[in-house]
Order: structure tokens, then sequence, then C-alpha cells
């Protein structure tokens, strides 16, 4: 039974209205960078986007880029097969410990680094590299799982040894999720903040955050947000036109599981790269953070932890409830029609997957002085923010979820006589409400962990959990920045288990949405 | 689907609209009029300050901090509709390009008396709270004493290659680059700068940065104001601090004495409440908060203080050159940026 419906074009005029906010919200601050950029004319852009500066940020950025995606491609495809296609003992636990770093934000990342005086590239690659492995290790594994293990087989059979097998059969199957995964890991090292910022490696990210500190004239700061932005844009298609090309199985026939690979006497070095692996990415930030926590006890201020703790619950709970509501219509029109309009609908919501937080908080303050006065510096410029960065998760939880309510419910209820608005609220919205609700709790989980929108668009004098870390961080007081840090990675934690249950326990391939959602909040 | 994970659902969105509304009554819990201040000094060092204010003028104060430069920039293009009433200065050649650009009032004739003259706009737009010199920090187990520069162009020596460490975004750097500009010329000072970042300097993001790498040993040199030194000389203690200060002396930008200071803009709806702000600010309680806890030169007459040992105001060197010229950040950042250091 198709769930969505070919012809549904002029039925859907009415979602397409609906769905016109969310898109307004997506893209405004792109047109605003843009505007605010150019506003003292093209040639003042052109000779401030192509200066040395410009090539210097370009130079550093693409080369941490480079790095990380590279050794997270590698470490994660080999720590995939580990898990997957050996007898390693303790599999499941290997595995989770494997995942867990996804709920490290790359902040706290950079702040255990910082604090251990690993700075500069070599702490930016650890934080970001440690953090994003995970975005490989998923999907290869995925694959990995799905994959037909008859193949493989008939090459042992016809002689290969487990190393050739490997090269041969086994890699060339699960190498465009591995490119999937780095093309996302480059996406968010793109976007980090946090980390490049606190460990002071100068990316564009960074080289925005210092033109604009700096800097009394504005435009500079915007500039580079532009170059940035086309960056973005050109990785995220590319990242989007690999997702999901992952080669499946052949042909019919009963899926089944590999059957183990015994290590023998190559178990120990198999094993050592995995603690290696493990200790790195999350015995060192946690090590840090207890270290920390130690030193900090007896200064513990709970009260201002509270109240800041209170303060990111209600930002975060604005955020996920306007960005859901934004997103419903969307992910209704996704759904339920396919027509050209829709896709063009849908794809611009999804302008802030591929635009760097910092970016989109520059476009909104430009915004926010300008044309919405009543708004700045208040709360619903920030909301506003967290949703136009945050749509792509919540449209594809709503799409999803709606997706999976069969449209023949609909279809009986409106031969019955109902009109479409109360087949829409009393048949599909209840269908779909777990699958909303999970959308919203992931959005709201990702902004209170957002760093760079959230420093510049938050009211005067508010904090969140991650704007204190990054200041105490940043004046080197680690010891009162460690309970906001050991905050942090609690609220993290809960997507990174959510879908360390669902991928493993259920043996299937992770839904792109819910990597998508868990992951969205590394790139702070 | 479960009844069980309906009923989930159900509380997820409950708790995201109970919390909601929760945020909508903290936006609107105010009574009585507030001033907001913008202040490009580290929120470390004047929050115990600036929490006092609230008591001084009798109002809710509260308190954006950032950089100087972005600050100002910010109050420039906020214009008249700025949210901003006080802007609290880490440098005086923020506040006058605010100023020439007609967006501070004259401050009340009382708080202007409070210092000399040479510590003020001379059309009272703002006044120095509290005075601070350059210095070089160094680590003496890196750098010997007949090593070290003599004056700013000593940096560019190939010695220095990738010791030196600064502050790209900071005002107090920007002003002194200022200073530089002033003294040289934009030729002379484009030279510099060249030639300083040709020599590999390190960044930091601010000053106390600067202070613990070199303290720490992890950077030989580094380029900043006196007074974080003192600060954490105070904290730990003098014998327990492995960096050292180093007074550039003559007529020589890297002796640069500048003045963080407050001003009121024209835009403000509680123009009281601010000027009495800047009253605070200039009071003696505050004056001996600066000299004591933040270890700067009080602008006002008569405050001492025995908790640090600074050299006097009057032993120091600064070249020849008013604080007022300090005022074209607006063309230092843009110089900065052709050289490719912001």
């Amino acid at each position: 039974m198709s769930t969505t419906r070919a012809n549904g074009a002029p039925r859907a005029a009415g979602w397409l209205l609906a769905a016109l906010p969310a898109v307004v919200v997506a893209v405004l601050p792109l047109i605003y960078l843009v505007l605010r950029a150019t506003d003292q004319g093209w040639d003042v852009f052109w000779s401030i986007a192509v200066r040395s500066r410009t090539v210097e940020l370009t130079v550093n950025t693409v080369g941490l880029l480079l790095a990380v995606a590279v050794s997270a491609v590698a470490l994660g495809t080999a720590a995939a097969w580990a898990v997957t296609r050996t007898a390693l003992p303790l599999r499941r636990v290997w595995t989770v410990l494997l995942v867990l770093p996804l709920a490290v934000p790359s902040y706290v990342a950079g702040f255990a680094w910082l604090s251990l005086d690993v700075v500069g590239f070599p702490g930016a690659w650890l934080a970001l590299t440690t953090t994003n492995l995970p975005l490989v290790l998923l999907p290869v594994a995925a694959a990995l799982r799905s994959a037909d293990p008859a193949l493989e087989e008939v090459s042992r059979s016809l002689g290969h040894g487990p190393w050739r097998t490997f090269a041969k059969v086994t890699l060339p199957r699960i190498w465009p999720s591995a490119v999937a995964g780095g093309l996302l890991v480059s996406l968010y090292v793109l976007h980090d903040f946090g980390a490049v910022s606190l460990l002071r490696y100068e990316t564009f990210t960074l080289g925005i955050q210092t033109a604009y500190a700096g800097s009394f004239d504005r435009t500079p700061a915007a500039v580079i947000g532009v170059v940035l932005v086309v960056l973005a844009i050109l990785l995220a298609l590319a990242e989007a036109r690999m997702r999901g090309t992952t080669a499946s199985r052949l042909g019919p026939g009963v899926a089944r599981q590999a059957e183990p690979l015994r290590l023998r006497r190559a178990s120990a070095p198999v094993l050592l790269g995995l603690a290696a692996i493990v200790a790195v990415s999350l015995g060192a930030p946690l090590g840090a953070l207890v270290k920390w926590l130690g030193v900090g006890r007896t200064a513990f201020d709970g009260a201002a932890l509270a109240a800041t703790t209170a303060t990111t619950v209600q930002f975060a709970a604005l955020g996920a409830l306007a960005t859901v509501v934004l997103a419903i219509p969307v992910g209704f029109l996704a759904a339920r029609h396919s027509s050209k309009p829709v896709r063009a609908v849908e794809l611009a919501a999804y302008a802030g997957h591929a635009l760097p937080g910092i970016t989109v908080a520059l476009a909104l303050v430009y915004f926010g002085v300008r044309f919405a006065q009543p708004w700045y510096q208040k709360t619903p410029l920030l909301v506003l923010g967290y949703a136009a960065l945050f749509l792509p998760i919540a449209i594809s939880s709503v799409r999803t979820a709606v997706a999976s309510a069969p449209a023949g419910v609909e279809d009986v209820a409106r031969s019955l006589g109902r009109g479409r608005a109360r087949v829409f609220g009393t048949v599909t919205l209840p269908l779909a409400a777990p699958g909303i609700a999970a959308g919203a709790a992931l959005v709201f989980i990702t902004c209170a962990k957002e760093l760079p929108a959230t420093l510049l668009l938050r009211p005067t004098g508010a904090d969140t959990l991650a704007t204190a870390l990054w200041t105490k961080t940043g004046i080197s007081a680690f010891a009162e920045a460690a309970p906001y840090a050991a905050l942090l990675v609690a609220v993290s934690a809960v997507p990174a288990i959510l879908l360390e249950v669902s991928v493993f326990r259920s043996g299937r391939r992770p839904e792109e949405a819910v990597l998508d959602s868990a992951t969205r909040g590394a790139q702070s | 689907m479960s009844l069980r994970s309906t009923r989930l659902a159900a509380a997820i969105l409950a708790t995201l609209l109970g919390a909601s509304s929760l945020a909508g009554c903290g936006d609107a819990g105010s009574d009585g009029p507030t001033l907001t201040v913008y202040s490009g000094r580290n929120e470390g060092l004047v929050k115990p300050l600036l929490d006092k204010a609230e008591k001084a003028i009798g109002a809710k104060v509260n308190v954006r901090y950032g950089d100087t430069a972005a600050l100002a920039g910010q109050i420039s293009e906020e214009g008249d509709s700025s949210p901003a009433d006080v802007f609290f200065s880490q440098d005086a050649g923020a506040l006058g390009a605010l100023s020439t650009a007609g967006r501070l009032d004259k401050l009340p004739q009382g708080v202007l008396d409070t210092a000399a003259e040479q510590w003020k706009a001379a059309d009272g737009t703002w006044v120095a709270t509290s005075l601070r010199t350059r210095v070089v920090v160094y680590d003496p187990q890196q750098v010997t004493e007949a090593e070290l520069p003599k004056g700013i162009d000593d940096l560019l020596d190939p010695k220095w290659k990738g010791k030196v460490g600064f502050a790209p975004s900071n005002a107090s750097w920007q002003a002194f680059v200022t200073a530089i500009r002033v003294l040289r010329g934009e030729d002379g000072a484009k030279t510099w700068l060249e030639k300083f970042k040709a020599n590999e300097p390190q960044k930091f993001e601010n000053n106390i940065k600067i202070r613990d790498a070199v303290d720490e040993g992890k950077l030989p040199l580094g380029l900043m104001n006196h007074y974080y030194w003192f600060e954490k000389a105070h904290q730990v203690g003098i014998d327990k601090m492995r960096a050292k200060l180093h007074y550039i002396k003559g007529d020589d930008p890297g002796s640069l004495v500048n003045a963080a200071g407050v001003g009121v803009l024209k835009s403000s709806k509680h123009k009281d409440l601010a000027n009495k702000f800047a009253e605070f600010l200039m009071s003696a309680e505050s004056q001996q908060y600066f000299a004591d806890k933040t270890a700067e030169y009080p602008v006002r007459a008569g405050i001492t203080t025995t908790e640090h040992k600074l050299v006097p105001l009057n032993e120091l060197q600064p070249p020849n050159l008013k604080l007022a010229d300090l005022q074209s950040l607006p063309k230092t950042a843009e110089l900065l940026r052709q050289v490719g250091l912001l």
C-alpha cells in the first residue's frame, strides 16, 4: 500500500500555505546574511572575500576537515567491522562504548583537551575525530549487518583469505556508507565552533567570531560568513547525494547474519585498537571531567547551576515547541504528497542542515536590529534561530511519523463523511503523535546543547549550560566549568543511548532521520 | 501503536508546554525600570562591582558582556533604538569612536569633575574610570632580562618567531595598534604589522589566556595590560608567579597608557539612572575597587591601595599622545584586516 499520493497537488495547496512559515524561517537567515554582507556594495564584499585572510581560513578549515574525515572514516570503518563481523568478546559492550562519544558535545571534548594542554590543530583534530567517529561507525555497522554474507562466503570458498575478502568484497559494498558518514563528519567539522574556539585553531567559524568581536564594522564577519555558507551548502549537497546509496542485497532470499570471524592470534591487536579508541574518545574527556569535578567540589555553586539549567530548559522547550509546530505541515506534505512544489518546500526548509549556527545567529542579529526591534535581544529571536537550525530534525521526525500512519485509515474516515481538517486532527495527528513527540524531544535536547547561536542571540544576562561552560572555559576556570560539562554530557547521552538501542537491538539499518537528529547537536 | 506510547507523547508535549509557559513568565517578570549596560570589560573582573550598582542607583541593572569593539559596533548598528543605556568600555578608543559618531551624551559635571583633564573627552561625552598600561609579560626561564625588547621594533627580530602572544580581538591590543598609527602614520603602522605577522605571533582569545600561557611556561612572551598579572599574583602569591612583567620605556607605542571608561547613550530612555551609574563608577567605593581588586590606577584623586605594588603612574613613561587620539578604532580594525591579523 502506498502512503504517497502522486496526484495530490490540488489538495496540497492548503498545506503548502501552512508550510510557508517554516520556509520563511528557514531561508530568512540566508537572505539577511547576504544582504548584510553586501550592504556596502559588491565591491566591498569582494575586496574582503578575496583577501589573504580568507585563504588562510580556508586552508586551516580544509586541512582540519580532511584530517578529521580521513581518520574518522578509517577508524570508524575498522571499528564497525570489528564489532559486527568478529567473534570478539563483549561485542555489545564495545559497541556501546564506541557510540557513546556521540553524547560528548564537541566543546566538552574541547574543554577536556584544553585542560589537558592539547591545543591548536592536534586538539581540534582529537576533539572532532573522537566525537564524530560514531557518525561513520553507525552507518557502516548497519551496512555490514544488512549486507548479504553469501558473497563473502563465495570469496572465501574460492580461496581468498579474510583480509583479501574484506578488501575485495566487503569494502566496496560498505564504501558508500563510509563516504556518506565521512561527508557528514566533514559538514560538522565545517560547522563546529565550540571545539575550535576553545582550542584556538582558526577555522572559518572562529575567524567569523574574531572578526565580529574585534571589529567596529560588522560587514567583514558577514562576508566571511557568506563564504563559509557557500562551502557548507556544497558539502551538504554532496552529503545528501551520497546518503542512502548503500549497496543492498542482490536478490531475494532470507536475510541472515554473517558468521562471526574468529580472530585467534589477531584478537589481541584488535582488542587493543578498540581499547585505544575508547580510551581517547571516552576515557580522556570523562577523566578530565572527573578530575575537575573533584577540584571544584569545594567551590561548587549549586544555585547558579540550577538557575542556568532552568534557563536552558525554558529556551530549549520554546525552541522545540516552535520548531515542531512549524515542521508539522512540511512533514505532513512530504509524507503524503509528492510534487515539485512540495519537494521545493521541503528542500528550502532543510536550509538549516547546511547553515552553521554562527552564521544563522549573525544573520538574525542583523535582522533583529533592523526589522524586529521588539524581539531584539529577547527570547523570540533566539527561538527563531533554533527553529531555523533544527527544522530538519523536526521535519524528518514528522514525515516518518505521518508516513507510518496508514493513509487508508484517513480514506476510511473521509468516506464516512469527515472533512479533511477534522480527519487530520482526529486521525492523522493522534496516529503520528508519538513520533512527533520523539522529534520534539530530540529538538529540545539539541537546542539545550546549542552554543554559537545561543551566544549571540540570548537575552542580556541569560546563560545556558553551554554558554556558561564556554565562558568559564574561556577564562581557564576549568573547575567551575566542570559541573556544566557533566550536565551537558548527561543531557546529550539521552539520544545517543536511544540511538544505540534502536539500531543495535533491532539490528535494522539506522533510520536516517534518527541518525540526523541525534547527531545534529554534535556540531556545536 | 500502544496506549503507553501515546501517553508518553502526551507527557512530552505537556512538559514542553509547561516549560515554555514558564519561560513566558520569566520574560515579563521584572517591575520598575531596568538599566541596560553593555560591558566590554571582562565579567570575571567587574561583575562583583556591577552587582553593587543595583543598590547604588536603586534599579535593576542588566549587563551584556562582550568584546569592547563588538559592543561599540553593536551600538552603532542598533542606532537610536539601541537597548543600551550605558557603555562601559575597556578602551578609550571605542568611546571616542562612538562619541565622534554622535552617539554619546554629555555626562553630568559632577561626574566629569572627578577626573583630571587628560582622562576625559574634551566635550564631556565620556570619562575614564581607571587607567592601565601596556606591558610585556615574559617567562624568565625562557627569556633573559638582557633579551627583553627595548621597544616594539625589537619584537620583529627573527629570534621571536612564533614566540610572541597577542589577542587580536582585544580592544587594548587594538588601541595599541591605533597608537602605532598615530605615532608612525598609516604606512609605518602597516609595515610594523606586516613584519609582526610574518614573525608568526600566537593568537589568544584574551589577555587572561596570554598571562596563563606565559605563567605556565607555554609561551615565552606576551603583549597585554599590566593588571592581569597583578590580579593573579594577588590570588596565588607573588612568589608563586613564574611570569614577570617588563615595562617598555620612552616614546614607544609599547608603553601606551590607556583607560577603561564610561559613556551614556544619547538614545537612553533612562538617562537619570545611566548618569547615576556613571557617578557610581567614579565614586570612592568603585575607585577603591579598581585599585584593590583589578589592580588598576584609579582616576579619582586620593585613592591608594596596599593590595598591589604597582609601578607608580608618574614613573611610567608613556608615548606622547592623548586618549582622544585613539578614537580612530574603526580604521585600526580595517588596517588589521588588510594585514590579515583580524
